[in-house]
């Protein structure tokens, strides 16, 4: 049980970073998405194994509730963060018709001061 | 005393909601979000009086075991960075009142409102005792300071504001998970708790979290290989945002760091933080001489001034960390004054960049001495504060046998007052440039931002003027974190 926990935790991590390297700000939101997800089940995971639910007048041993009130804190967070992040996306494609992340121009006039042919920035420009 | 502590969280939070609710009146609006950070500021010169007084105390909030409830602690070092922290936010708040008819000025109906949570959460991040809180008190800062950033909605301020959000959300997340691991790992997030069980975990566990919580700290606070984000985005807001993130985002994070890894005991650490020290200090340096814009300037010295403060943590001695925290106490305002002082540069000129101004020596001497002040005290040339901070980092990096990186805290010192210099020549001597000011700000707008910035340049005096008894409580304070006994009594019992 806990090792399925643990494998899903890495799938949704492995995933969530490779999404959030790109320069679409959609990829990058469902990237953080799922990386709450991950934060959240390994939130859950650390709390030991399960218990029964904690009714009063039974004896039997309960889960550890204080991870999962950290949890949901934490999904109430990420659940804003992610409303946020998409009204950004939604200004940037008013703005420039689409999503991605675009270049510092500072940085550019910076890196011309390095004239060797290879300088990869220009070409990373659109 | 209880009185005082959760005045310094409840009171912004309120006065936020006030200037929320105030939203049509501007004269209401504005007292009320004056009043919330002015009471928090009051209330914490008060806690510094009777923490130095009457010794440290903690607040079981609803009165909960700390195991499972919220504590905040009150100790020497959270006493001595509060006040000073709160004293930044309301200097700004004034001179935005000055710079709000400006064309760099902030939209005034969020500024106020965003500005007092952005207080609540700095004080949240500064009194709490439990690792949690700290990451809603993060989360506090944070969520203010991404609406602070972009909500003018221009497309440089979206653009940047973009990597802000998007690294400072990835650093989130690792907090979450650094969370999940200490608490699977001892069974509590109680900082307290923590000192007394981390030091009993295996080598490689306890080596894990450190190594774990310096990248989650080190990309709020913009530590070498994860400060990509600050130079981008800090120059792109409105001067007084910048002002207050420059003063106090990135201290944040360090201040997280000094608490969790000296009182956690991960002196195993310090080589590896002395190294991202150096590389941090050298690499800010030179990526400021670099540079065109006063701002973004001001932003790499940023990222090379948090590299002293690490400097003085990874020494992980009384002596190291004396200086980290008086450092720490110097900086906020110094930085702060700097970009205010950068704000009535733009305000004059309709620019900062430098290679458009010039002559301002002649034409505002009185900017010149504002500017001159901080900048001096940023290099470290005596008598002003940045020279005592300096001489007790590179003090005890002496003491510490640590040669290299004493080395490169006096090259990146050297680097600074050479930067200093650039923006000395750039704005303040050379012909005025031709286009004069273009700016619609009145002249009590610029009273009032000139007197603010007057205020910020008194702060940072006094502090080198009471240097002595301010390194006497940094001392002080340091003898609490590195012998954290007296921290777990103080929560524990």
């Amino acid at each position: 049980m806990s090792f399925v926990l643990v494998a899903t935790v890495g799938g949704l991590t492995s995933v969530g970073i490779y999404l959030i390297t790109s320069r679409s700000l959609g990829r990058i939101i469902l990237g953080f998405a799922l990386l709450g997800h991950a934060a959240v089940l390994a939130l859950l995971a650390s709390s030991g194994p399960a218990g029964s639910p904690p009714i009063a007048g039974t004896e039997r041993s309960i889960s550890n509730p204080l991870p999962q009130a950290l949890a949901l804190t934490a999904i109430v967070i990420s659940f804003g963060l992610t409303l946020f992040l998409l009204a950004l996306a939604r200004r940037q494609h008013v703005l420039t018709g689409d999503d991605l992340v675009e270049d510092d121009l500072e940085d550019r006039r910076i890196a011309r001061y390095d004239d060797s042919p290879d300088t990869s920035i220009e070409r990373a420009t659109r | 005393m209880n009185t005082l502590i959760t005045m310094t969280i409840i009171g912004p939070l309120l006065a936020a909601a006030a200037g929320m609710a105030f939203r049509r009146s501007a004269r209401l609006r504005d007292i009320s979000t004056l009043t919330g950070v002015a009471s928090a500021a009051i209330a914490s010169f008060g806690m510094l009086w009777q923490v130095s007084s009457n010794g440290a105390t903690a607040v079981r909030v609803g009165a909960w075991n700390p195991e499972l409830g919220i504590v905040l602690v009150v100790d020497l070092f959270a006493a001595l960075v509060l006040p000073v922290a709160l004293s930044v936010i309301l200097v700004v708040e004034i001179f935005a009142f000055g710079q709000r008819r400006t064309a760099w000025g902030a939209n005034p109906e969020l500024t106020g409102p965003l500005l007092s949570v952005l207080t609540a959460g700095v004080s949240l991040a500064i009194l709490t005792g439990d690792l949690f809180t700290l990451f809603v008190a993060f989360e506090l800062i944070l969520v203010s300071s991404y609406v602070l950033l972009t909500h003018q909605g221009q497309r440089e301020q979206i653009r940047s504001g973009m990597t802000y959000v998007v690294m400072n959300l990835l650093a989130s997340t690792l907090f979450l998970f650094g969370l999940a691991i200490v608490y699977a790992a001892t069974g509590t997030v109680n900082i307290a708790l923590l000192a007394e069980r981390i030091p009993d975990l295996s080598e490689g566990v306890r080596i894990g979290i450190g190594m774990w919580f310096l990248v989650v700290f080190g990309t709020k606070a913009a530590l070498f290989p994860l400060f990509s984000w600050l130079p981008d985005s800090y120059p792109t807001a409105p001067t007084t945002i910048t002002a207050v993130f420059a003063g106090l985002l990135t201290k944040i994070g360090i201040y997280a760091m000094i608490r969790f890894h000296t009182l956690t005991g991960m002196d195993d650490l310090g080589p590896v933080l002395l190294i991202v020290a150096g590389i941090t200090m050298l690499v800010g340096a030179l990526g400021a001489l670099a540079q065109n814009d006063i701002k973004r300037i001001l932003s790499f010295h940023v990222i090379s001034q948090i590299g002293y403060m690490l400097m003085g943590l990874g020494l992980f001695s009384v002596a190291g960390t004396t200086g980290a925290i008086l450092f720490l106490v110097h900086h906020m305002p110094v930085k702060t004054v700097l970009f205010l002082v950068g704000g009535l540069i733009e305000n004059h000129q309709g620019t900062s960049a430098l290679d458009r101004s010039g002559g301002l020596v002649r034409s505002r001497p009185l900017i010149a001495f504002l500017f001159a002040i901080p900048a001096l005290s940023l290099a470290g040339l005596p008598p002003f504060s940045g020279f005592v901070a300096k001489l007790a980092v590179i003090d005890a990096g002496v003491e510490g046998l640590s040669t290299s990186i004493v080395v490169c805290a006096l090259v990146a010192g050297i680097l600074t007052l050479l930067s200093m210099t650039k923006i000395w020549l750039g704005a303040f001597w050379g012909p005025s440039p031709e286009t004069g000011s273009s700016t619609t700000s009145t002249a009590l707008n610029r009273k009032i931002m000139t007197g603010a910035t007057m205020l910020a340049v008194g702060g940072t005096l006094t502090i080198s003027l009471f240097a002595g008894s301010i390194f006497d409580l940094s001392q002080e304070a340091a003898i609490q974190l590195i012998n954290e006994d007296s921290y777990i009594t103080l929560v524990l019992s």
